[in-house]
């Protein structure tokens, strides 16, 4: 099961997710996209702790992480 | 965003017209969920916004019912909704131009009167919506579209202005804070009063990129940087608070 | 459109009051159960009545912190479901334009009492005038009709008052009573009937609230509260409220009808009254206590053997240009007695550019005398 979704459509690349995720989960793509920008990807989704940083601040609100560790606990 | 919250969003609206990292597209997700999490009916809130990026958050992204107004004087407007029908629970959320510029006088009185209306100020300390010019809550020495040289004025404390001014509940926030925002503006939305939330919204666009903070990313290490708890800030003298952010409740 | 008839609030029968006090009783008996208001000579009376009589009627009463405020407050109270009235005069009235035009483009109903004195700026509180005859029509930015009603007596300050609040619900749109201090202060008797005709908007649920099929029309009007989920904006806006701040067609049709919904339905909107004027060779029109000047000058000119006539609009906005037209058809010369350095006059030119129109001005603030209307009139009557 897909546990983080982006939704691209909504994603303007802040790039906040990227610098903000403490286990290091997304990057970018290496092209710029017709967007203008190089696109979000998901780059490493089993690393995610499910702190939820990255869907609590996303300014974009284009991030959901499905909750599946039972122990997951919110940062800050 | 979780995807429970959807229901609250008119998805047509989306991608926002924000800036790529605006901090009010955080603050639109707290508010939302402070909402969901108090299981409130959204068909009996009223959102009323001013002018300005700020008054964009509910308007037209929220599936209820929005009043977007005058430049200045959703606080009046909502006085009106909320004085005729108290049944509707009536939120403004603006700018800190519209709230604490042109709108100054509203928000004082409405304070004063402690009308039940949750007021939340989406505080960029900066005019977004027209260029960055200088706001009233512009740090000093800040350097803005009209102030090329630094802020020559001291801000407001919109918090103490409130608290001053009779309010019932005052908090301070910034967006970088997501929890503890979410539980104030969840208790501000259950304060049988007015109720102030002055929420820290970066905007790097007019702000960041003047101030050498172009990134959100930026502007949340000067956040971290700049924030002091209330408590901690009571012991501190004048100067030693001198560019701080005081975040916590102010009413005591 | 939902017409009712509703008993009046007071006992009918003759009761002697003060102008301003009987535009306050009128308000109530119309159905006006939010009032929001700053102080201001010579308008205060009407909200200081209000301020007691709203709560008997489970009416709500808020003094505001100025002008802006009492109009927005106005506006978010209409939206809830009120019908919702403000009083004023110069000054305040000034400060309500940006408000005003925010109720036109917001298609709010809501009544804005003026009780006209002397300008420019501060002026002379006491005074009365008739100087916002165009800033009413013209003083908010961008292009709209709204409806503007001058009354000429303490009958009238109660019936047109009423009049305005069943105007504004039918054409969601503001509705602002002219009136002038010496209407506001006068005291004289007026009649309070058994029944009174009451028209509310039509609240229905709906998706469109700012659109119709019809290029005139007015569209329902949901409230706060109903689950409509309204997106109510002062920007351009399609017929959902969704704001289109680009849009050519939109903000196009949009102005379009916010004009057509009044132009179109002068016949209906505008009000006179015209005393002798069918065999008149000389023609007054007037409004509001100037009129009442006028009525005095064509009964004395009328015992000299000459044919004067007066047509009293009690609607200024908008303009009754055919009614004026056909009233002037056969006249030599019209008069147009004003309290201002000719603002009405202006409009009867454009309506009668090919008679003689005579401006009769007064800014001497106080009311225009029969003998200064006789004697200038005099002039040009052969
Ligand atoms: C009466 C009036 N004056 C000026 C403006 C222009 N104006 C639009 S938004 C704005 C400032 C917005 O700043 P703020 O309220 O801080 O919101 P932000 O855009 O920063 O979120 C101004 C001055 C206006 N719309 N109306
Ligand atoms: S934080 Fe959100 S908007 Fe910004 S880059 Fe990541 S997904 Fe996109
Ligand atoms: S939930 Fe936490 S760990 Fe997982 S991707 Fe988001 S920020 Fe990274
Ligand atoms: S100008 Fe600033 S406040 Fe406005 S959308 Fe852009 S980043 Fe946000």
């Amino acid at each position: 099961m897909e546990k983080i979704k982006l939704n691209r459509k909504w994603c303007k690349g802040c790039g906040l997710c990227i610098e903000i995720c403490p286990k290091n989960v997304y990057d970018r793509e290496a092209k710029v996209s017709t967007k203008g920008f190089k696109e979000i990807i998901v780059k490493n989704p089993d690393l995610c702790n499910q702190c939820q940083l990255c869907e609590l601040l996303c300014p974009d609100l284009a991030i959901t992480i499905e909750k599946t560790k039972k122990d997951a606990k919110v940062n800050k | 965003m979780s995807e429970h919250l959807y229901k609250y969003l008119r998805p047509e609206a989306f991608p926002t017209p924000f800036c790529a990292g605006c901090g009010h597209g955080i603050l639109m997700n707290a508010i939302l969920r402070a909402v969901d999490e108090l299981q409130l009916d959204f068909n009996k809130i009223v959102f009323v916004s001013g002018i300005g990026c700020g008054a964009w958050i509910p308007s037209p992204h929220f599936a209820a019912d929005t009043l977007h107004t005058l430049h200045g004087r959703p606080i009046a407007y909502a006085t009106g909704v909320k004085l005729f029908n108290p049944d509707l629970k009536v939120i403004v959320i603006s700018g800190d131009g519209d709230l604490a510029a042109i709108g100054g006088n509203h928000l004082i009185h409405a304070a004063r009167r402690n009308i039940e209306l949750t007021v939340i100020c989406a505080n960029n300390s900066i005019y977004g919506m027209t260029g960055g010019q200088v706001s009233p809550t512009t740090p000093k020495y800040a350097k803005t579209m009209t102030t090329a040289k630094g802020n020559p004025e001291e801000p407001f404390d919109l918090c103490k202005l409130t608290v001053a001014c009779g309010a019932r509940y005052v908090s301070r926030y910034t967006v970088y804070h997501i929890k503890p925002l979410i539980n104030s503006i969840k208790k501000a939305m259950t304060t049988k009063g007015f109720a102030f939330v002055d929420v820290v919204s970066p905007c790097p666009t007019q702000f960041g990129r003047r101030n050498k903070q172009p990134t959100l990313y930026e502007m949340f290490n000067d956040l971290k940087a700049r924030a002091i708890r209330y408590e901690t800030a009571k012991g501190l003298k004048k100067d030693e608070l001198t560019g701080k952010i005081i975040i916590g409740e102010f009413n005591e | 459109m939902p017409k009712l008839i509703n008993k009046s609030l007071l006992p009918p029968k003759k009761y002697f009051m003060q102008g301003n006090i009987a535009c306050a009783e009128g308000a109530l008996a119309a159905g006006c159960r939010y009032y929001a208001g700053y102080p201001i000579t010579p308008s205060s009376e009407t909200m200081e009545h209000l301020s007691n009589r709203l709560p008997e009627v489970n009416g709500v009463f808020i003094q505001m912190e100025d002008e802006i405020g009492s109009i927005c407050s106005m506006i978010g109270a209409s939206w809830a479901g009120a019908k919702a009235m403000t009083a004023t005069s110069g000054p305040g009235f000034s400060l309500m334009l940006e408000g005003l035009g925010y109720a036109v483009m917001t298609e709010t109903p809501c009544v804005i009492i003026n009780v006209q004195r002397t300008g420019p700026a501060t002026g002379q509180a006491t005074r009365p005038g008739q100087g916002d005859i165009m800033q009413a029509r013209w003083g908010a930015h961008g292009d709209y009709r709204i409806i503007g009603i001058s009354p000429w007596s303490v009958q009238e300050m109660y019936d047109l008052t009423i009049e305005s609040f069943n105007l504004a619900e039918v054409y969601r749109v503001p509705v602002i009573l002219l009136a002038d201090e010496v209407v506001g202060h006068l005291k004289e008797s007026f009649i309070i009937k058994p029944e009174i005709e009451i028209f509310n908007r039509d609240s229905s649920m709906s998706d469109k609230p700012f659109g119709t099929v019809q290029d005139d029309g007015v569209p329902p009007m949901p409230i706060f509260g109903q689950g409509a989920k309204l997106l109510v904006t002062g920007s351009t806006h399609n017929e959902f409220g969704i704001r289109k701040v680009a849009d050519p067609v939109v903000q196009d049709m949009l102005v379009k009808r916010l004009c057509a919904k009044i132009d179109n339905h002068k016949d209906k909107i505008c009000k006179t009254e015209s005393y002798l004027v069918d065999d008149a060779d000389y023609l007054f029109i007037s409004f509001g206590i100037s009129a009442r000047s006028s009525y005095a000058v064509i009964k004395q000119l009328r015992n000299e053997g000459i044919k004067a006539g007066l047509l009293r609009l009690k609607t200024i906005w908008p303009f009754a240009d055919e009614i004026i037209k056909s009233a002037a058809q056969n006249c030599k010369v019209v008069f147009v007695p004003e309290m201002n350095r000719g603002q009405l006059v202006l409009e009867v030119q454009r309506v009668l550019c090919n008679k003689q129109v005579i401006s009769i001005p007064k800014t001497q603030g106080e009311a225009i005398y029969p003998s200064e209307i006789y004697n200038e009139s005099k002039k040009y009557i052969k």
